[in-house]
């Protein structure tokens, strides 16, 4: 469902930009809202929240799933935890539709998707790591790089069953935004993938803003 | 099918139950559905490196598909295969709608009641699993999205998901067969999206036997060269132990892999 956002940049307490490859870590508050910016079109922001004040509660893509009883996300989507708390909602949406059913890149799921030449490049789950490293004192470990949202990502599933990876219905400058229920670490991958057609093998960079509760 | 003769354990997994076990590459896994209306949760772990855990992400996409069955195999977040389902008479099993809750179980069918129902309580899948991974040092950060054999569960145009309970009737059985030393957690609780007006106390029935040796024909590992792929991960991973191996010869899955 396409729903335009009455947030204006220019309000916004927090712009940052991310560069294709490289990673986000950010505490939202609860009442706070969080726009992913498309900036160039076609790219996959893969994300990760997590309950700021206990690490252990974090999304699950299938609890969301399963509440909602629909696999795509869009405005009106609340986004579930593993303890079945609304975590965020998107309340804004120009993609319409994102995925969360196909994970993210890993430089050992390059291996078998793609090749297994392409072990070495990098991958998503390659900046989590680094990411969940580099800030030791929030506690996170591989056990908690689960499964994620790709926001811009649109992974369609047939009626017989198959799950195929179509052209982004994004474009630049499409964007999603998210009001916090509750205060959450926000871990986003800008997706480095040189192998997937869904970004026209060309990684670029998404914008990140948060406004203070209204 | 089975072949009758080669089972070397056998056991009944009673409704609303959970159970975990080793299971040793080369065996084969039996479950079979004793009653319409069956579900069996399972999760799988890398015994020797408890990190290493069953993806249904990778799974679902490395194969192109949504849902589970014949010729596909279970992955590991680290790009290996724990197992391969080498016969599947249901045709389509899921893996993403999670579990049922303890408040989903009470909000559909009634409490939990332990005290009054005894062995007919209405456990949930989440506590199942729970309570198994804990025997093991693994608690609710290491819960991913797991396998629920014998549901099905479509998705129309518009994302809308539903469970299919007319394609689960009795004596449904799948075959899995593992490539790796695996962890093996499950539960016989209700599927999160079943509908029953009663509680589905539905057992299974799991048998285990050494698997056949793997051919060059093998549909698993030529069912996509994804798999071929991931087998040749596997490979890797028992570098130098296969020569030892009586029971369970790597396929040659290099003219795949290398193409």
């Amino acid at each position: 469902m396409i729903k335009e956002s009455h947030y204006s940049a220019a309000d916004a307490i927090d712009c940052k930009t991310v560069m294709a490859g490289n990673y986000y870590l950010q505490e939202v508050k609860a009442g706070q809202v969080i726009r992913i910016v498309d900036s160039q079109g076609n790219q996959a922001a893969d994300t990760l929240f997590y309950n700021a004040r206990n690490i252990e509660e974090r999304y699950s893509a299938a609890d969301t799933i399963q509440m909602q009883g629909n696999v795509y996300l869009t405005a009106g989507s609340k986004l579930i935890s593993s303890e079945q708390n609304v975590m965020l909602e998107i309340v804004a949406d120009t993609c319409g539709r994102h995925d969360t059913v196909g994970g993210a890149c890993s430089t050992e799921s390059n291996t078998v998707r793609y090749a297994l030449e392409k072990r070495c490049m990098h991958a998503c789950r390659d900046s989590w790591m680094l990411a969940i490293a580099e800030h030791d004192h929030l506690g996170l470990s591989k056990r908690d790089i689960s499964h994620n949202i790709n926001f811009f990502m649109n992974v369609p599933i047939t009626q017989d069953g198959k799950l195929t990876f179509e052209d982004g219905i994004s474009a630049p400058g499409k964007y999603v935004e998210m009001k916090a229920h509750m205060d959450v670490l926000v871990l986003i991958s800008n997706c480095p993938q040189l192998n997937n057609p869904c970004n026209a093998y060309n990684p670029t960079q998404v914008d990140v803003l948060i406004w203070d509760a209204a | 099918m089975q072949d009758k003769n080669t089972a070397l354990y056998n056991y009944t997994l009673p409704a609303a139950s959970h159970w975990s076990l080793n299971v040793k590459r080369g065996i084969q896994m039996t479950i079979t559905s004793i009653e319409a209306g069956a579900n069996l949760g399972m999760l799988f772990y890398n015994p020797g490196s408890l990190l290493e855990r069953y993806n249904a992400p990778d799974t679902l996409k490395c194969q192109h598909t949504f849902k589970l069955t014949q010729g596909h195999c279970l992955y590991s977040d680290m790009g290996r295969i724990f197992c391969s389902i080498t016969n599947d008479t249901a045709g389509w099993h899921d893996t993403l709608c999670g579990n049922s809750t303890a408040q989903l179980v009470n909000d559909r069918w009634g409490p939990r009641d332990y005290q009054n129902d005894r062995n007919t309580w209405h456990q949930n899948g989440y506590d199942s699993f729970l309570t198994e991974l804990t025997k093991y040092g693994l608690g609710p950060r290491d819960m991913a999205a797991n396998v629920n054999f014998f549901s099905k569960v479509t998705c129309d145009s518009e994302g809308n998901l539903s469970l299919d309970s007319s394609a689960n009737t009795a004596g449904e059985s799948i075959t899995l067969r593992f490539e790796m030393d695996t962890l093996v957690i499950m539960h016989s609780c209700p599927h999160p999206l079943s509908q029953s007006g009663y509680y589905p106390s539905k057992p299974l029935q799991i048998e285990l036997a050494a698997a056949p040796v793997i051919t060059d024909l093998d549909e698993c590992s030529n069912y996509c060269p994804e798999n071929a792929r991931g087998f040749a991960n596997n490979q890797l991973y028992y570098l130098g132990e296969a020569a030892g191996s009586t029971h369970y010869p790597f396929p040659n899955t290099n003219h795949l892999a290398l193409k």
